[in-house]
């Protein structure tokens, strides 16, 4: 299968090892990768904020780069822009005056997918050891993000992949599917109760006893992360691609050299 | 709705006026309610409780998704029929001895209801706990014209006692626990135990020793309604206590305030709405009271019954395409008892009667996003969507909070003539963000980043908004290459086939 790498502009700039994964997985299965060189952004940002002339720039960019490229399905390593790209891009479109672009987005739309609904639903994926030959001797909860689980109805799509991790150790994060208080400018906007929410989540994930903190959205990851390091907590958070790269032969390493979201570990 | 109908009207919609506002921007509310442990406690309590009550009984009904659908779209269907529906119900209301009035907005409404009791030389009357009298501050109107209102569902008379406002639809006093409840008692019960303790039963024969003189006394009452039925012209009220059913059959008088969206086409309908409510709201299979009433009957409870229809704002709502929907509430607070903002700040950070998700999204359709500091409200969510979920109706509240974030910027960019600090960030995000090459361009100076965060790799302080990041969480350093970079410069594809394979190593890149 021929698959169309949409990073994320967050994973392209500041996490780029999320994307690398992503290649890894979908390459060591046999598919072909391309990154579609126009990429930027999915526009959520503009969109969040109200900003919707802007948005109409960024969302035209996305569905050009995407829509000029031959391939059999898109996918993204984060549930809120896969979101934005099926839901937001119409109607950033219409509100715009923008019909041939809405046209084109519902087409790029339905192509794309986020990780975990891909690996699972079209590939397959069940047995992420078995399958992937996915090796990660550590102990991991996970945070379900907001938009990969109320807008995408991912469900526990990326936990079973996790699960199904060699080595791996999942602990239940008590509160789970409470939002972490991201919400992009949110977090600027109203950042007294963005921190208060975050607390909550750090205070449940560091309950738990895991090393790290797993998930499928950088933006979330960063944000989470960031409370942690602010708190000079040792728990990292870690994108479940990078997890699922990890192999016994090639392990990703969570002390000393490498930097994950948010934290020094 | 044809403008021909209403010759004479304004063309313009009216907004709405009275307790619809928040006076201070929501932040800045938010910081000082955050600092209140005790509400943080009280209310974090409360939330979680009901929240768990009605997921266990929503998820007993096999059919929720479709009553929800039914639900949602008997009241869009309301709503597209709305003029047609209001002249039906008034139809049947005065065929049945009702007396109807109409309130163009709070004022009028105030106005209406103040002529009608000076009209039974009474000067207290009792009533039912009601949105629509919060919303157009009703109780603090009489008794600047010498009328005393009393509060007769619990927890509003708490909140009335306490010279308080409410900070919950449901709830209103949601805010205090049960030991804060009995200071306000022991000091503001004109006849009270000295020894009352803070057991939920004793509070309760408190309260109930309180008000029970002044139901057998009121000769008039005041009520909200929570629906309409257009083709029987009947009201009803839905609600806990029993306190409302007294004041609906006891007095003289009835004067019932309903907002004009209450209506439902039919009474079957109530079957829909039966059912999505009470599990919606208290978290119950169904309420313990609910009174139905058809204008008047003859030598059986109150033999003058008025309604005051109030639009203070619901036609301004109704006219907004990408709107209208928040009118489909039917006041459950579902919404905010399981969104993340509410539980952490409480209702009076809102500053509105409506708080919450649905007030976010409700105060400022009703007011205009342009009334006093309304235009913060629909900033004040994560879009979380936990509350388009709960939501019996399915308003799609993070859609219409994202549209209202879009009214507001048109509005300011309409009115100042200096880019804000967001503007500008915005219109940068724009120029980067709709090109691969401008991004990459960008992207190039990560290195400079990765410089700034110095040697213990995070960042800890940015300038301008961005500071209300660093305020709480660190950025770590940014990597020495971007993704595009890396996949220009060092990808080869297919190197990775191979489950196990020994190029399958994912870490190479970034390792600082």
């Amino acid at each position: 299968m021929k698959i169309a790498l949409f990073a994320t502009c967050i994973v392209d700039a500041m996490y780029p090892r999320t994307a690398q994964a992503t290649v890894l997985i979908l390459e060591r299965l046999g598919h072909e990768v391309v990154f579609p060189a126009g990429q930027a952004c999915c526009g959520q940002m503009h969109v969040n904020s109200g900003y919707f002339k802007e948005a109409h720039a960024v969302v035209a960019n996305h569905v050009q780069a995407f829509d000029t490229q031959d391939y059999d399905v898109a996918v993204a390593p984060s549930g809120s822009c896969v979101a934005s790209v099926k839901h937001q891009h119409e109607l950033v479109a219409r509100r715009c005056g923008d019909p041939a672009l809405e046209a084109r987005a519902a087409v790029v739309g339905a192509k794309t997918y986020e990780l975990s609904q891909l690996l699972t639903d079209v590939l397959g994926i069940t047995n992420a050891a078995e399958q992937l030959g996915s090796y990660f001797p550590h102990k991991v909860t996970y945070h379900p993000s907001c938009h990969g689980l109320r807008l995408l109805h991912l469900e526990d799509r990326q936990l079973n992949l996790l699960a199904s991790v060699g080595g791996i150790e999942m602990v239940e994060l008590p509160q789970a599917d409470q939002c972490c208080g991201f919400g992009g400018t949110f977090s600027m906007k109203n950042a007294d109760v963005s921190a208060a929410m975050n607390a909550d989540k750090a205070a449940n994930i560091c309950g738990t006893g895991a090393e790290l903190c797993s998930g499928g959205d950088a933006s979330c990851l960063m944000h989470i992360g960031g409370g942690l390091s602010r708190q000079g907590s040792d728990v990292g958070t870690l994108h479940f691609a990078e997890i699922l790269a990890s192999t016994l032969q090639n392990p990703i390493t969570v002390t000393g050299e490498v930097t994950l979201a948010g934290s020094k570990r | 709705m044809s403008s021909n109908t209403f010759l004479g009207m304004p063309t313009l919609p009216v907004f709405g006026h009275g307790n619809l506002n928040a006076t201070e921007p929501f932040p800045q509310a938010a910081h000082r309610e955050l600092g209140n442990e005790q509400l943080r406690a009280n209310l974090g309590h409360a939330t979680h409780t009901i929240r768990d009550k009605r997921l266990k009984v929503v998820a007993e009904l096999p059919d929720w998704e479709d009553m929800r659908d039914a639900g949602s779209a008997i009241k869009n269907a309301t709503l597209a029929n709305l003029p047609a529906l209001l002249e039906q119900f008034e139809t049947n209301f005065t065929a049945r001895g009702g007396i109807i009035h109409w309130a163009r907005d709070a004022n009028e409404a105030n106005q209406i209801v103040t002529a009608l009791i000076r009209e039974t030389g009474e000067t207290e009357v009792v009533k039912v706990k009601s949105m629509a009298t919060q919303e157009i501050g009703l109780n603090e109107y009489l008794e600047e014209q010498g009328i005393a209102a009393y509060e007769t569902d619990l927890a509003e008379l708490i909140v009335q006692l306490d010279h308080d406002k409410p900070s919950h639809i449901l709830v209103p006093a949601i805010h205090k626990n049960r030991s804060q409840v009995r200071e306000i008692f022991l000091r503001e019960m004109p006849v009270v135990d000295p020894n009352l303790t803070d057991e939920p039963a004793r509070l309760a024969e408190a309260a109930r020793t309180h008000l029970r003189k002044k139901f057998l006394s009121a000769k008039v009452a005041i009520s909200g309604a929570n629906f309409g039925l257009a083709d029987t012209g009947t009201l009803t009220v839905v609600e806990s206590e029993g306190n409302g059913r007294m004041c609906l059959t006891l007095p003289e008088t009835l004067i019932t305030v309903m907002g004009i969206e209450k209506l439902l086409p039919r009474w079957e309908d109530l079957e829909v709405f039966m059912q999505l409510l009470p599990r919606s709201s208290t978290g119950e299979r169904m309420n313990p009271y609910t009174s139905l009433w058809t204008g008047v009957t003859p030598g059986d409870g109150p033999q003058n019954v008025h309604l005051v229809m109030l639009d203070n704002g619901r036609t301004a709502a109704l006219a907004d395409e990408f709107g209208r929907t928040a009118l489909n509430c039917i006041r459950c607070s579902a919404c905010m008892n399981v969104c993340p903002v509410y539980e952490r700040t409480g209702g009076h950070a809102y500053g509105s009667t409506y708080p919450g998700p649905i007030g976010a999204i409700l105060s400022p359709l009703m007011t205009g996003i342009k009334s006093e500091e309304n235009n913060s409200l629909p900033y004040a969510s994560s879009l979380c969507g936990a509350c388009f979920d709960a939501c019996p109706v399915k308003i799609n509240i993070p859609e219409i909070l994202v549209h209202l974030r879009g009214e507001d910027v048109d509005s300011q960019r309409a009115k100042l003539k200096v880019p804000s600090q967001m503007d500008l960030m915005m219109k940068g995000a724009e120029w980067a963000f709709s090109s691969g090459a401008h991004l990459n361009l960008l992207e190039k100076g990560l290195p400079l980043g990765k410089f700034a965060a110095g040697r213990d790799k995070v960042i800890k302080k940015l300038p301008g908004l961005a500071g209300g990041w660093t305020q709480s969480r660190d950025i770590p350093a940014p990597p020495s290459q971007s993704f595009r970079q890396w996949w220009a410069k060092e990808h080869q594809p297919g190197a990775a086939a191979i489950p196990g394979n020994s190029s399958a190593g994912t870490t190479e890149g970034e390792q600082a």
